[in-house]
Parts: structure tokens; C-alpha cells; sequence
């Protein structure tokens, strides 16, 4: 039996929601609809009596401005009914709550109360449009096919209709069933097997798995143990998870022979091991603040004697090509457990995300099954905003690039930082130990279909075949609610650690954190599902969100489950770690899975791989015929500052709480108008404490079109300005590595792969160099290596992206600043190197090609030397420990130009500036060389600033000073620009939508 | 020797701005628990022992059911007889953000009592979130005890779901008792209908509402964000601008409950 209860705003209020998408469906669509109103239906599946039914529909109803029927409200006048639901097995956040809401007012068990489904109807006054257009208004406005369920009613049918009380009611009566799988000896044939389970294994591993079975030993100890010779479903898909690229990271693990242009060879054992834990090493030799980096699920550094930073940067990007939203929630709650795992457990203190989408106004073909660029970008934003404002977490940093290559695969970077104290119950809090006998207690969400096949899934390309099992969506509030509790448990010392379910389900947390113990047996049926009718194997794989899994010790184990209860969460003991050497999995009596952990964890072979270093394709302006000078640089500048990359995002951004917590220093969005973005963010880490961090990151994907070595320092350059510039010093700065690749293995799809892997070995070493130079440790990083995604038949492969991300940390936030420059009189100048005539990869080049429709990116990029960093850096710090700076800004895209227009936009005065023309007026302007700092000094310190840089090597260059008019007015050479402030923010802001 | 003040937090289920709120009353010199909700519930006669409620921001429950709703749900069905005994006996009550909206839900404001919901919070006219700073100002004869001598204060909001409607039966009861007790004001201080100087376009451009004994107050901005010079935006923009910050409304109510 179902009750049905519909809710909708009284006719004489306003309806927002109904209205923007109203608006959406005429600008985005191009389809005039009158007006849309929005009703919430729920569905109540059980036996509920019509007191209880009418007290319920009393409470969900606003008395106020809301009105509600059991049954069906009346229908205004109005031509199209669209009802969205959600498919069966998928996660109703909504309707978890009603549930919840149900049991508390009618004072009854959460078990007791009936399932409860929501859908939303939108009411559509449209008189001239046809069936197809409101099909198109659903599919392309409403809802997402994957998880989502549409129907679409014609108004005056509608009334005549049943009422619908079906619900998507999931699972089913079917026994668990284990399957055994023989293993052929041909090669061939187990790829074919790889590929049928999707198991995303080459032939080589298959054939290490088919060896390891096929040992005399193991085939003996297997019937010892009851089980058959060939593995089950459970063990190939728990090697399959353990050995995929997202968990195992096998390329860059590989053996890889590097060949340069000049025919050079080089061998290069595991690019990990030789670029980024080598460097870390090195570096680590300087510093002392150094706490744990490589094994945990986040780097941990030392804030101060009593507290320490943990910090992790995750991607995304398969489940957010799929389902924007569900994917991109997913992603920011996923990474939010990485802190909360890592160590003893961090408290979650501010989140930080950044994006690359195709262009919002991409009008082109798709790849199959995916959505347009702008429906893409709009779902990932609000996944990670409901994501993380429902949390209760602030978001520091938000930057987004556009590129056409993104199309197929957007890159959605979220991250969080975390902070825990140095010491719990006296111990270190980064130690992880379990002992033999530990229960394995999973706490969260329950196990679902869902996320089944995500981390092999995420290692394949995509080809619009996916099935929604592939895709969950996050809950933040089962997840706040099992965050609370278990820094509560950590506090009462309730639990020996803790790590969390991400990619591949039990079998990767409980596989990895075994290690620990020595071995592991999991009771799978104990498991707490959604719904009926899992396989085991299912049951391990499920990536069903907000759940971790804890090692708790035997006589705390009452009081944590007693803890668990009282906060509503689940925990559920699922097995015991024991020191068998083995990962047992055992469903009701029978085992059904055991592997050795030293083959689960290193058996995989290692790949070998050829990279050959690739050859620079770009196009100089004057091969495509183009003489640079034909524009006035004036107009160069307004169309950069009116174009996705460089425009005022903060309509969107605002959406996002960056203050919760009320410990924000320097804002993500600063100026008089709170539109132009920080160089770095800052905040407090605790009250009453004036000590802080500060977050800065380079993405600048652009150059590796020339050169992914000259990518990757460069980014470190940006990232390290930033920091410096809002008051950060060399010396405390920790650094993370993100990289997103096309898919750089030679294949048939892919004859490419040498050049795209030594593009990669480019970019590490680079990477290298640089933090080595500016003393910065890698504390943790990800690579997300399967970039790609098939349009009719010909594959866009992404640009090679390096996310470099960084953390500082100050005594004192009160000293920090920005590039806002204060009220009074002050003088600019440009610090460090000013010259920089390359203008390969530039926001100008960019710029032109959407002007004249041919593409240039130039074969020159900007020259970074991270020597000069650290000296730039360093005069910086100086020049501001005197207390001369009054603001600062580290210009990248779009050159000092750029920078000045943000500098005078969010002071919001003008500014009258003469710029040096060398090497040329362009180049002066909008060449995006590295080393270099805008700052401004008030006119009381200008004098002794140039008498200090005239004893310096380092070039100090006074380029002008605030105008008294609001004018942005900047003379190079000839070149003049001249851009009433108005105008400019008019420009800025033409794009924010 | 000074009385001691206590006031309870609650938190729990996505309320998340426990610890700045605590912080706040801890340095206006209350002692401060922040029981999780369901402990709260379990002993009731905490309430009792307390001066100052504060229900604190967040996203309880997620908002799933609309702002505040299952927050003030299990408020009035599991705790609802103690609160309301905590409210007659002279307890102050604030509700920040989620808070207010839950304080809307149980049809504290303007009544001062738990009963029907006379006042809604619902969406903003823009239809979505929103965080930024706006300027308030205070009616000076408004009962609040919370805001007594606070003429103009800056505060961050961050809402979807802010917009104030009131009941066409208790319109006269707010503007005519002066328990509208701060509006959203542009630049120059005047009271403004424009976004973002109005982030949500409520009624009468009204950030928060007292009951008429002025001890219950609810509001939209959040003052537990701005308890640093460096919260505000633009204290680096505008160096030795002295303004009053957030703190003031906890100040005010500690020392109300010490004057009795």
C-alpha cells in the first residue's frame, strides 16, 4: 500500500525554482515556456492509517505559504506535467530524511516506519509547445537519464489518469550466488574474459592471476580450505579492484624506457618512485615538519607542537561526465574521508575544488551519452556545493579553465584539508596499528548496487556504454552525522584506527588496512544492504558512499557500537582482523573468497613501458598568417577579461559557504565588490589561535600543448607566488600532485601513447626539479590516467593537466595580505622579471584564435627557472617583513595586463600605468612569464623601498601609481589602454552567469 | 564575583556552526555545552540548568524536507514540553540562520511560544544560496535583548532559504510591537530591496524577528562569523576601520541574563 502526499506552493507565492527554470529552458534551450510551479511528492510504501497519513501531510506542510493533498492537489491551469523520480537502488536523500522525519513525529522506531520515495513535478504553462520540446525540456533541463526516471504528461490527460502510487522499489528475492570462473590458457581468451567482467586487466596481469592459481601448493591449500581450484567472481573482482590503475597506480609504477629526440635512451624504474618520493626524500632532509607522506590516505605535516595539517586533492572526473551532480557530490564527500581516514582521523576544516570544462557556449557535437558542456558544469558545481555546504565545511579555493578537449572528459579536482591533533591518548595520532584480534566494524551509509565497477570503470575510456551502477550520489548529511561521531569515538579512545570506502568498496578498505594486522576475515552476509539481493561479490565492490571501516578493539567494542546507536549511525561488526596472512571472505558458513595479501598486494606485475619525448606541434601566429600587432591591445584585453577563463565567476562561486566556521582571513573572492579572485586563501585553524594556512594552487594546462615539462614549472612557480605573495614563506609550503593524462599506453586506440607517457616523464622531472629547488615535499598526490573519450568514431584525448596544490602555515594571520590595495595614495611596481617574450600557450594566443577563428598556440613557452622563483620569493618576503607592501599580486594568465586590471577592479580605482615595451609591446603586456610580483607601496614607503632595491640585484621597476579618476589607463610603447572602470567591470562580468 | 551564565549549544545531524557560536559565548563569559541533540533530548532537565539556547547554524538534517523542518520536528516532538517550559520560565533563545528557520518551524516568532508556524522562511527570490556580507540596521526600540545599543552592524549571510513571509495575521503584531529587530540596508544605511544589499528579498527587507518580550530572537546573518577584525572583507582594504563585530549580540546576552 502506498500513501501519496503532494506539496506545493500557494498560487499567490512566488516560485523560484519553477522560475529559474523557466529562465534556463529560454536562455539555455532557446524554449519560451510561461511559467513552471514545482510540487514535491512523496510516497510513503506501507501501511500507514489515515490519521497518521493526515498528521504527516499537517507536518511536511508549511501553513504559511504551502498547501498539500493526500492523493493529488487540484491542477492549476497549466499544459505539460513532468514528473522526475529517481531510478530503482538509487540514493533519495530526500527520502531518507522524510523517513527519519515520519518515525520522529509519529514517535516510532526507524524501522517501524515505511520506506519513503520522492518526486518532483514540474507544472509547465506552455500552450504553443509540442510533446518533443517538453521531452526536450525533461531530458535536457530535468532530469538525468541514468539515474533518474520521467514521465511526461499532457495536462488535460493527466486529470483523467490513475494516480500513480508506484515506487522504484530495488533488490530482489534472488539467492547470493558465487560463481567460479575457469581460466583459459590462451592470453587472448583472458582478455576477452577481462574485458566481458569488465575488469579492466591486460593480458599480462590475467596471466599472472591464471599462474598464481595454477601453482600445485595453492591448488592444494584451496581444496583444503573448501574452495575450487579456479577462482571465484569474489577473488577475480577483489584482484581486479587491488590491481586497477585508480587504487594500484600501475603506470606510474611502470618500468618505462624513455627515448629523447636525439635518440637517447634512459631506463626509469617506477616514475613515482624516482620524481616524487625521491624528491619528497630530499627535500625532507631540510625541513623538519615532516609527519607522514605516501602511506595514508592524505599527507600529514606539523602545524605547531600541538597540532598537525593533513591534506588531500582527489579527481572525479569519470562519475562527473555521467552525472554531473551525483558524481561531483561524490567526489567532494569522498575526499572529504580521506582527512577524516587518515591517521587517528582529522577534523574537516575547509574544502578546495577546481574545474576544467569544454566552453559553457560549446555548440559542437558530444560524444555519446554525455551532456553539453554548460549542464556539465552546472551539475558539478552544485553537487560540490551541496556537498560541501551541507557539510558544514568552507571552500577556500575555486578556479575553473575551459578547453573544447573537455568535452568528453571534465576534470573535477576536490579536495580538503584536515587538522588533527599531534597526539591522541598520548600517542602519535598518525600511527596506524591493528591488532590480530580487532573486529572489523563498518560505520555510514549501507551497501548498495551502486559504484559497482567505479575504480576499474574510472580506468577505461569512455564510450556512453555505462550502466548506472557506475555512478552514486553522495549523502554529506549520513556522512556529517558518522564524521561527528567518530571524532567523538577518537576522542574516548573507542577505536585503534580507521580508514575509508572509496574506490572498490570493502575490498579495497579492508584489503589495504589487513596489511596492518597481518590478515583479515570478512562475513560478507552481515553486511547491512539497501536492499535484498546482492551477490558477495557485489557486496565488496559497492561503492556506496559514506561509509569507513574501523579496527576496533575488543573491549572497547560495546561501548563504540553503543556510541553509534545514540548517534543514529550505523556499525555493523562485518569480520575480524586476524594474522593469517590471508584475506578471507567468508558468506554465511562457506568461504568464498581467500587470497594471500603478498599476492593481492604484490603480485601484480609491474607494466613496461616505452616513452619517447614528444615533439612540440604548435602553430606560430605567422604560420597561420597572422601578424600580431593587428589588433590594439585594448581590445586584446576586453576580450580576455570578457571570456570564460579570465571573467567574474562569483555569481556561481557565492553559491558556495566559504565563511562557515567563522575562521576566513583572506577570502576565495576578494575587492570591493568580492569578485576578483585571491591569489591565496588564508584562515584561522582553530579560535582564539592567530595561526593559519594558506592555499594556493597552479593548473595551467595550456602549455603542455608545447612542452609538459615547461607545464609543470610553471605551475609550481604560480603556486609558490601566490603563497608568497599573501604572506606565505619558502621554507613552510607542502605540495600536493594531481595529474589527469590522456591515456599514455600504446595501443590500437591509442598509436600515441609513447608521446602522451613522455610528455608524463617530462612533466615529473620537471616537477622534480622545481620542488627540490623551492624546497617543497610532495606530501600526497593522485593520477587519474584515462582522459579520454570517443566522438563519432575519433578520440578527444584531454590536454595533459598538472594540479599543483599548496599549503603554508603562519604564526600570525593578522600579518598576511592581498592584491587589493588599500585606501590613500600608492605607487605600482613590478618585482623580478619583467622581460618575457614567449607567448606560446597564453591567454592572448587564445584570445586571437576566437577572434579569427584559426587556432595558434605558439611553440614557445615561457622559460621558468625556479632559481629565479626562489630569488623573486625571497626579495618579496623581504620587501614585505619591512613593511613596504601594501598589496601584492602574482600575475599568470594574461600576463601583468591582467593583473593590473584585477588589481585596479578590485581596489575598484584606477590606476595610470607605463609600462616598459621590451622585448615588444605584446609581449610586455600579456606574456605570461613566471619570477614576478605586482606590488603596491603607499607613497610614505616608496622612497625607502627604491633606495633598498637599488642595492639589490633583483629588478625593481616602479610602473605607476592609483589615479584619482576611475580609470584603468596603462601606456606600453605606443599601445595605450584606456577603460573606464565601469566598463571593465561591465566586461568582467559579461560571462557571469 | 560575576554569576555564572550558562547557555547550551546543541549540535549534531548537520548543525556545524557549534564551535564558533561556542567561542562566542565562552568569550562574552558564558560557560557553554554543546550537547549532541540526541543526549539533549534524553535529559531534557539540562535545559533547565541553562539561560541562553542557542540554536546554531547548519544544514540539520540537510534541509531535505525544506529548512529547519525535521530539526524542528523532533524539536517539538521529543523535547518540545521541556522547551517549552524553558521558554515560559524566562529562558533566552537565539536562532542563527538554521536555527531561526527552525525557530519559524516550531512557531516560537513572533508568539514566544511553541505552537503553529507564523512566520515562513522560504526560498530567496533569486532561488539560490548566497554568501556574502550585508549591512544591517537595528531599530532602536525594538524589544531584542540581543541588540540592545547595536545601531548598524556588517555580517556575513548564507542562505537559499532566507526570504521572510509572515502570516497575514501577525503582520500588524511585528511592525505594530517593533519586533522587526534589524533590515537589510545598502551603502548609505538605508533599507534596500536590492540583491545582494537584500540577499533574499524578505518582507518588509527583515533579517531577523523577537518575540515580544524580546528574549527570543531569530535571524538570518550569522554574528559567530564575524568575531576577528579579519573576518570582515575588507579589513585589510580599509586598516585601523574600527567596527563593532558579531560578538556584541553574545556580550548582550550574557549580560541580560545577568541583569535577570
Amino acid at each position: 500500500m502506498t500513501t501519496r502526499i503532494e506539496v506545493e506552493l500557494q498560487p499567490q507565492i512566488a516560485d523560484p525554482h519553477g522560475e529559474s527554470i523557466r529562465w534556463r529552458a529560454e536562455n539555455y534551450l532557446g524554449i519560451e515556456l510561461e511559467s513552471v510551479r514545482t510540487r514535491t511528492i512523496y510516497k510513503l510504501d506501507g501501511k500507514i492509517n489515515a490519521a497518521h497519513a493526515s498528521a504527516i501531510r499537517d507536518a511536511l506542510t508549511d501553513p504559511v505559504i504551502e498547501r498539500s493533498a493526500i492523493g493529488r492537489l487540484d491542477l492549476p491551469r497549466c499544459d505539460w506535467l513532468i514528473t522526475v523520480g529517481f531510478r530503482p537502488g538509487v540514493t533519495d536523500n530526500v527520502g531518507r530524511t522524510a523517513r527519519r522525519f515520519v518515525a520522529d513525529l509519529l514517535c516510532t522506531p526507524l524501522d517501524a516506519v515505511a520506506e519513503v520515495f520522492t518526486e518532483t513535478q514540474y507544472l509547465v504553462a506552455a500552450p504553443t509547445i509540442d510533446r518533443p520540446t517538453a521531452e526536450r525540456v525533461a531530458a535536457e533541463l530535468l532530469a538525468n537519464p541514468i539515474i533518474q526516471r520521467i514521465e511526461v504528461n499532457a495536462a488535460h490527460a493527466y486529470r483523467d489518469q490513475p494516480i500513480d502510487l508506484s515506487v522504484p522499489r530495488a533488490g530482489s528475492d534472488s539467492k547470493a550466488h558465487v560463481a567460479t570462473i575457469t581460466l583459459d590458457e590462451d592470453p587472448a581468451a583472458l582478455l576477452a574474459l577481462s574485458q566481458r567482467r569488465q575488469l579492466a586487466l591486460n593480458s599480462d596481469e590475467m596471466v599472472a592471476i591464471r599462474n598464481y592459481y595454477a601453482q600445485p601448493e595453492v591448488c592444494a591449500r584451496r581444496q583444503a580450505r573448501g574452495l575450487p581450484s579456479s577462482p571465484t567472481d569474489v577473488e577475480l573482482e577483489v584482484l581486479a579492484q587491488t590491481w586497477s590503475e585508480h587504487c594500484k597506480h600501475k603506470i606510474f609504477a611502470a618500468t618505462i624506457r624513455y627515448e629523447d629526440r636525439a635518440g637517447n635512451t634512459e631506463v626509469i624504474d617506477s616514475l613515482f618512485k624516482t620524481y616524487i618520493v625521491k624528491t619528497t626524500k630530499q627535500v625532507g632532509e631540510r625541513i623538519d615538519w615532516l609527519v607522514s607522506v605516501f602511506h595514508d590516505n592524505a599527507g600529514i605535516v606539523r602545524l605547531d607542537a600541538d597540532w598537525n595539517l593533513v591534506y588531500k586533492v582527489e579527481t572525479h572526473n569519470s562519475p562527473s561526465a555521467l552525472d554531473p551532480y551525483g558524481g561531483a557530490i561524490t567526489g567532494i564527500v569522498g575526499v572529504n574521508r580521506d582527512p577524516l581516514g587518515t591517521g587517528r582521523g582529522a577534523a574537516l576544516l575547509t574544502n578546495v575544488w577546481g574545474y576544467c570544462f569544454g566552453p559553457p557556449d560549446y555548440r559542437g557535437p558530444l560524444p555519446g551519452g554525455l551532456q553539453p558542456p554548460r549542464r556539465i558544469r552546472d551539475g558539478v558545481h552544485q553537487g560540490v556545493i551541496d556537498g560541501g555546504n551541507q557539510s558544514g565545511i568552507p571552500y577556500s579555493r575555486g578556479w575553473e579553465l575551459f578547453d573544447p578537449r573537455f568535452i568528453g572528459k571534465p576534470l573535477v579536482f576536490c579536495g580538503t584539508v584536515g587538522l588533527i591533533p599531534a597526539r591522541i591518548e598520548g600517542i602519535p595520532s598518525e600511527h596506524k596499528e591493528i591488532a590480530p584480534d580487532d573486529h572489523i566494524v563498518m560505520v555510514g551509509g549501507r551497501i548498495g548496487k551502486d559504484g559497482i565497477h567505479g575504480a576499474t570503470f574510472s580506468s577505461d575510456a569512455l564510450d556512453g556504454q555505462v550502466s548506472s551502477q557506475a555512478v552514486q550520489i553522495g549523502d554529506p548529511i549520513t556522512q556529517k552525522t558518522m564524521a561527528d561521531m567518530l571524532l567523538e569515538a577518537r576522542d574516548a579512545g573507542l577505536y585503534r584506527t580507521l580508514t575509508d570506502n572509496g574506490a572498490g568498496g570493502l575490498s579495497s578498505s579492508v584489503g589495504e588496512i589487513a596489511q596492518l594486522a597481518g590478515g583479515a576475515e570478512l562475513w560478507l552476509d552481515r553486511a547491512p544492504l539497501k536492499y535484498p539481493g546482492l551477490d558477495p561479490w557485489e557486496i565488496l565492490l559497492s561503492e556506496a558512499q559514506e561509509r569507513m571501516t574501523l579496527a576496533v578493539p575488543d573491549k572497547q567494542l560495546e561501548a563504540f557500537l553503543e556510541l553509534a546507536r545514540r548517534r543514529e549511525v550505523e556499525a555493523t561488526v562485518i569480520g575480524r582482523f586476524a594474522n593469517s596472512g590471508q584475506l578471507t571472505v567468508c558468506y554465511g558458513e562457506r568461504i568464498v573468497a581467500e587470497l594471500p595479501l603478498s599476492f593481492l598486494h604484490d603480485g601484480c606485475p609491474t607494466m613496461q613501458l616505452s616513452a619517447i619525448e614528444p615533439v612540440a606541434r604548435g602553430v606560430e601566429p605567422s604560420e597561420a598568417g597572422i601578424a600580431l600587432d593587428f589588433e590594439k591591445p585594448q581590445q586584446l584585453l576586453s576580450d580576455m577579461i570578457g571570456y570564460f577563463n579570465l571573467c567574474a565567476k562569483s555569481k556561481t562561486a557565492r553559491r558556495y559557504d566559504h565563511e562557515v566556521k567563522g575562521l576566513s582571513v583572506i577570502k576565495p573572492l576578494l575587492g570591493v565588490y568580492g569578485d576578483v579572485p585571491a591569489d591565496a586563501s588564508a584562515m584561522r585553524v582553530r579560535h582564539g589561535a592567530d595561526a593559519g594556512i594558506l592555499l594556493a594552487e597552479g593548473a595551467l594546462p595550456y602549455l603542455a600543448d608545447i612542452d609538459a615539462g615547461a607545464m609543470a614549472a610553471a605551475c609550481v612557480d604560480l603556486a609558490v607566488r601566490r603563497i608568497v605573495a599573501a604572506g606565505g614563506r619558502l621554507g613552510r609550503i607542502a605540495a600536493l600532485d594531481n595529474f589527469c593524462w590522456p591515456d599514455p599506453i600504446l595501443s590500437d586506440k591509442t598509436p600515441d601513447g609513447p608521446e602522451k607517457l613522455g610528455a608524463l616523464v617530462r612533466c615529473c622531472r620537471s616537477l622534480a626539479a622545481a620542488c627540490i629547488e623551492l624546497d617543497l615535499p610532495l606530501i600526497s598526490g593522485k593520477d587519474s590516467m584515462k582522459n579520454d573519450a570517443i566522438l563519432d568514431g575519433v578520440k578527444i584525448s584531454i590536454p595533459p593537466t598538472l594540479l599543483f596544490s599548496a599549503i603554508a602555515w603562519v604564526d600570525d594571520v593578522s600579518k598576511l595580505r592581498d592584491l587589493v590595495i588599500p585606501c590613500g595614495d600608492h605607487q605600482l611596481y613590478l618585482l623580478g622579471d619583467a622581460a618575457a617574450e614567449a607567448l606560446g600557450g597564453s591567454e592572448l594566443y587564445r584570445t586571437i584564435s576566437r577572434r579569427v577563428g584559426r587556432e595558434i598556440t605558439g611553440r614557445q613557452a615561457p622559460v621558468i627557472d625556479p632559481t629565479r622563483t626562489r630569488t623573486v620569493c625571497e626579495a618579496l618576503t623581504e620587501i614585505a617583513d619591512r613593511g613596504w607592501i601594501s598589496a601584492a599580486h602574482a600575475p599568470q594568465l594574461g600576463g601583468v595586463a591582467l593583473g593590473l586590471a584585477q588589481m585596479s577592479l578590485a581596489a575598484n580605482r584606477g590606476l595610470d600605468i607605463q609600462l616598459p615595451a621590451a622585448p615588444n609591446t605584446l609581449a610586455a603586456l600579456f606574456a605570461e612569464g613566471g619570477s614576478r610580483f605586482l606590488l603596491a607601496t603607499s607613497d610614505d614607503n616608496a622612497n625607502a623601498l627604491e633606495r633598498w632595491a637599488a642595492t639589490q640585484a633583483i629588478p625593481l621597476i616602479r610602473i605607476g601609481r592609483t589615479a584619482q579618476d576611475p580609470d584603468l589607463r596603462i601606456a606600453c610603447g605606443e599601445a595605450r589602454i584606456e577603460l573606464p572602470l565601469e566598463t571593465l567591470r561591465q566586461l568582467f562580468h559579461q560571462k557571469d552567469l | 564575583m560575576q554569576s555564572t551564565v550558562n547557555a547550551l549549544v546543541p549540535t549534531g545531524f548537520g548543525i556545524n556552526c557549534e564551535a564558533e557560536t561556542r567561542y562566542a559565548l565562552q568569550r562574552a563569559g558564558a560557560e557553554v555545552e554543546t550537547p549532541h541533540l540526541n543526549d539533549l533530548i534524553d535529559d531534557g532537565a539540562r535545559l533547565a540548568r541553562t539561560r541562553i539556547l542557542v540554536l546554531a547554524g547548519g544544514f540539520a538534517f540537510g534541509d531535505h524536507l525544506g529548512a529547519g523542518r525535521a530539526l524542528a520536528n523532533r524539536l517539538r516532538a521529543r523535547l518540545g514540553d521541556a522547551l517549552g517550559r524553558f521558554v515560559a520560565d524566562g529562558g533566552l533563545v537565539l536562532g542563527i540562520c538554521n536555527g531561526f528557520q527552525t525557530m519559524a518551524r516550531l512557531g516560537l516568532l513572533p508568539s514566544g511560544r511553541v505552537g503553529k508556524q507564523q512566520i515562513s522562511l522560504t526560498t530567496n527570490r533569486h532561488s539560490t544560496f548566497y554568501d556574502g556580507w550585508v549591512k544591517l540596521r537595528f531599530d532602536p526600540q525594538s524589544p531584542c535583548v540581543f541588540t540592545r545599543g547595536i545601531e548598524q552592524l556588517d555580517l556575513p549571510v548564507r542562505h537559499g532559504e532566507g526570504r521572510l513571509l509572515p502570516a497575514a495575521s501577525v503582520e500588524q503584531q511585528i511592525l505594530d510591537q517593533r519586533l522587526g529587530v534589524c533590515r537589510y540596508v545598502d551603502q548609505a544605511g538605508e533599507p534596500s530591496e536590492r540583491f545582494p544589499d537584500n540577499p533574499n528579498g524578505s518582507w518588509q527587507q527583515l533579517a531577523g524577528i523577537c518575540d515580544p518580550s524580546g528574549r527570543l530572537f531569530g535571524l538570518m546573518p550569522h554574528p559567530e562569523a564575524y568575531l576577528y577584525p579579519e573576518n570582515h572583507p575588507h579589513w585589510r582594504r580599509e586598516p585601523g576601520v574600527s567596527r563593532p563585530t558579531g560578538q556584541l549580540l553574545f556580550v548582550n546576552a550574557v549580560e541580560a541574563c545577568r541583569r535577570g
